[in-house]
């Protein structure tokens, strides 16, 4: 399992983070690697806590479960509490700090990031905030291509979306770009 | 029965089950007759029963038939239809059937205006089980599980029908059998939820139980109490208590939902690669 | 087409299944929503009608499968959907289907039970009911996937049983599989096998329609084409009229099971890994089967010789091949998210010639890898 690639986007319920995981899992496939991607649902209705986990590997990928993530994006409060210390040794951590506020300490390398408010400003749409995301976490963990991404980010969102999807994604690769320079 | 209706019938599974006095043959003759006068063809049409004695008629019948669970015949029903629509089906079910364990699928099936006849066996009564109260026994009538009389309120089950979206609803007794057979008729022209409510006499069950001993006895009963809907329009609401109204009650024009179905296969739009459905073979 | 099928992509188990049931010719659907199934439902509300097929809704899943079993009737491959309450609704009509002999597919993505239990997490807990679940002796297929293209692998093999034996077949799934999404490359349309239900080989006059042929199933003719016959729940005899009559009655119910169990060479269906020398063998179905594998290898890199079996055919139960096993190892562990209900059969059939273990949690979420290893190192 060593070459395997474990990630978990977390935040609430309408934040997009299922399709932000089902695309970098189709990335990953567009990369020629093996995928998979689970969810877990709040209650049948909306809302609360959400969690999308993707799985990344050369091999085939039997647990489909991820218990330590190597990545783990943070959109909210409740999901900082909650996750932060699942966190892999040597993991990354992406940090929404429009939403997570009180940081305790945590061990690794953590990005915190205007994600959100960003989205908000600069792309002009919250909505999109996923999708800046996206951006962020790959430019700072190389985890699919930055073609592959476009490609699946293209191929599932609604038609019409685009330009304000490709804005979106390079926005957040710039965000990152600034830490990491 | 009628000699002209015998090519209807599987002579080979009789003698039926019914009792002596029974009125479920009469309503069953009604229907052949009904089936005679439009000339359906016997390989294309499909005879679908719930369970109970009424329901028991379509092993007797030689057509393509079904004899389901208990109220789900009209389910069982809407997936002929929709599968094959060219098909005529018809549903023969209870008062218990129908309007009690199956009513959800009574009043859905009416709802969607699916091109179904249901000729409905009112006696009144669970037969096939021995005489409890069903939705549609009368308030104060005895049944076995009501041996103080029932303190249910029935159900006007055309009314119901109506209501629920059905576009043809008849009633009619066995003793109004000429115009029983001219109802279930009609139903069966009409493109979309038909209902036929056909009151006939469980002497066993229930006759037996509420001071009416033979068949003739219930027969007699339905022939004084009856009235035909076009009189009922001069009778006060008084006058009308107990009786039973006969007659076409209701009829009205809509969209039928297996030709809507086909509307929306069309403008879907074909998929590449895909099948379809084949015809039938055979013919 | 065949180029975009043929194509690696990433798909949802529920996708697969609706993907399986359309490429084995499956073109009715009736079911009722029901997390989590109810992304077949939606895809087979979208697809059917453009492949001339019929989609509808039904006001519950008593009504779901009774349309299912009257499309059937009336010639057309059908299917439903659904989870623990509604299969709870489907027994007395899949009893219909079995006594009746009418092909058709039940789906059910298991759900945290009893009752409403937790709707969006896995479970294994209907295994028994599959089996089991209606009234009366009667036979049934169960398949079981473990991936996604499992999942549209034993679609279509659900379906091609289904029409070949005349039994309604159920695809058991979990959450875990019907709601994974990963990687497939599914098979061009042309070559999914499909198998069609047996035709009668005589005119309608000469036709006599519950009468086997060597195989013990009976051709089936389609309502509509000219045959005209009885279909009924009630005990019958070869021309479908009901019988009370304690020798057709029973000659009736032994066909039914032996049409089954002759056919077992053709019906089971398993996999195995590391199994050769394996000393512990892991007996594993579902999603649990994931964890399951996980740990063999595991135990395999420290040595220890164990393997992994994976019955995709839950019932019939594979009992010879589950004997041999037991005549091989000296344990076999059972891990599933439920309490034991098919190591019970495992160990009725094992009796004292290996030790059986379970692995075994209903708090709604996959068992873990390290769970199983830990079993694994307990016996060894
Ligand atoms: C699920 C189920 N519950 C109960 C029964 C028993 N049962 C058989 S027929 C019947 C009542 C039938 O009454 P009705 O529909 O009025 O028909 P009738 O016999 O009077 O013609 C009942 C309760 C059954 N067969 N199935
Ligand atoms: S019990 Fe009643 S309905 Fe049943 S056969 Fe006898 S008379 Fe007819």
């Amino acid at each position: 399992m060593g070459k395997s690639m474990e990630l978990r986007l977390s935040g609430t319920g309408g934040q997009g983070l299922i399709l932000a995981g089902i695309i970098i899992a189709d990335a990953a496939i567009r990369d020629g690697k093996n995928s998979v991607q689970s969810q877990s649902y709040g209650p049948e209705a909306r809302g609360g806590a959400s969690r999308a986990e993707v799985i990344i590997s050369d091999e085939e990928i039997d647990y489909p479960r991820v218990a330590h993530p190597n990545v783990l994006l943070v959109m909210s409060q409740e999901a900082y509490d909650k996750f932060a210390a699942d966190l892999d040794r040597g993991g990354v951590m992406i940090i929404d700090s429009t939403y997570v506020q009180e940081r305790p300490g945590i061990d690794g390398a953590v990005y915190t990031l205007p994600i959100s408010s960003t989205a908000r400003e600069q792309v002009g749409r919250e909505m999109v905030a996923n999708v800046v995301a996206l951006g962020a976490m790959v430019r700072i963990t190389g985890v699919v291509s930055r073609r592959a991404l476009a490609d699946a980010l293209l191929a599932r969102i609604p038609r019409g979306t685009e330009e304000l999807n490709l804005k979106a994604l390079e926005t957040g690769w710039q965000l990152a770009e600034k830490v990491l320079h | 029965m009628m000699q002209e209706l015998q090519g209807y019938l599987r002579l080979d599974r009789f003698p039926h089950m019914w009792c002596p006095g029974c009125g479920n043959g009469i309503v069953l003759g009604c229907l052949l007759r009904a089936i005679k006068k439009l000339e359906l063809d016997q390989d294309r049409t499909v005879i679908v029963g719930g369970i109970g004695c009424s329901s028991r008629a379509v092993g007797y019948l030689d057509f393509n038939t079904l004899h389901t669970t208990h109220g789900r015949a009209l389910a069982f029903a809407t997936g002929i239809k929709l599968a094959r629509p060219e098909l005529h089906v018809i549903v023969i079910t209870g008062d218990g059937d129908a309007t009690a364990i199956g009513g959800n699928h009574f009043i859905h099936a009416a709802r969607r205006n699916i091109d179904l006849t249901v000729v409905l066996f009112n006696n009144n009564i669970y037969g096939m089980t021995g005489g409890q109260y069903s939705p549609l026994t009368p308030g104060g009538k005895k049944a076995t599980t009501a041996p103080y009389g029932t303190i249910e309120h029935n159900f006007d089950v055309a009314e119901l029908a109506r209501s629920a979206g059905a576009t043809y609803v008849g009633r009619s007794t066995t003793y109004h059998s000429n115009l029983l057979a001219n109802l279930i008729a009609a139903g069966i022209e009409n493109k979309g939820f038909s209902l036929v409510e056909a009151i006939t006499a469980c002497p066993t069950a229930y006759g037996r139980r509420n001071k009416m001993r033979s068949g003739a006895e219930m027969l007699l009963w339905q022939k004084e109490n009856a009235v035909h809907v076009k009189k009922t329009e001069r009778m006060a609401p008084a006058e009308l208590a107990g009786k039973i109204v006969i007659g076409e009650l209701h009829k009205r024009e809509a969209p039928e939902y297996t030709a809507m179905y086909e509307q929306l296969i069309a403008e879907a739009g074909r998929e590449t690669g895909g099948g379809s459905v084949t015809p039938l073979k055979g013919r | 087409m065949s180029q975009v099928i043929e194509m690696a992509r990433l798909m949802q188990g529920n996708e697969a299944v609706a993907e399986g049931a359309l490429a084995a010719g499956v073109r009715f659907f009736a079911g009722y929503p029901i997390t989590p199934s109810t992304e077949i439902a939606e895809i087979m509300a979208d697809r059917l009608p453009r492949l001339g097929g019929k989609f509808i809704q039904m006001e519950d899943e008593i009504a779901g499968l009774a349309a299912v079993i009257g499309a059937s009737l009336a010639g057309l491959k059908a299917l439903t959907a659904t989870s623990g309450p509604g299969f709870s609704l489907m027994q007395e009509n899949l009893g219909f289907a079995a006594m009746a002999e009418v092909p058709c597919v039940i789906v059910n993505v298991q759900r945290s039970g009893p009752s409403t239990g937790m709707p969006t997490s896995p479970a294994q807990g209907d295994v028994m009911q599959a089996r089991w679940g209606t009234h009366g002796d009667h036979p049934v297929i169960v398949l079981s996937p473990s991936s996604v293209r499992e999942a549209y692998d034993l679609t279509v093999r659900a379906v091609n049983l289904a029409e070949k034996y005349r039994v309604p077949v159920i695809l058991l799934m979990d959450e875990v599989v019907g709601h994974l999404r990963e990687k497939v490359v599914l098979p061009a349309r042309g070559e999914v096998e499909t198998v069609d239900r047996p035709s009668p080989k005589v005119p309608p006059g000469e036709y006599v329609p519950f009468r086997p042929e060597d195989n013990l199933v009976p051709p089936m003719a389609n309502f509509g084409e000219g045959y005209r016959y009885h279909v009924t729940g009630l005990a019958h005899d070869e021309k479908g009229t009901p019988t009370n009559n304690p020798a057709l009655a029973e000659q009736l119910l032994l066909r039914l099971h032996d049409k089954i169990n002759m056919h077992l060479d053709d019906i089971l269906l398993d996999d195995a890994k590391f199994l050769e020398d394996a000393e512990i063998v892991v007996l594993a179905y579902g999603s649990t089967a994931r964890p399951a594998r996980r740990a063999v290898k595991e135990a395999r890199g420290r040595g220890i010789k164990a393997g992994l079996y994976r019955p995709l055919t839950l019932w019939p139960f594979p009992a010879k091949k589950v004997r041999e096993l037991a005549e091989q190892a000296h344990s076999i562990i059972v891990p599933e998210m439920n309490l034991g209900q098919y190591r019970l059969e495992v160990e009725r059939v094992v009796r004292d010639r290996a030790r059986v273990s379970g692995v075994n949690r209903v708090h709604g979420e996959l068992i873990e890898p390290e769970e199983i290893t830990a079993a694994i190192l307990e016996v060894v």
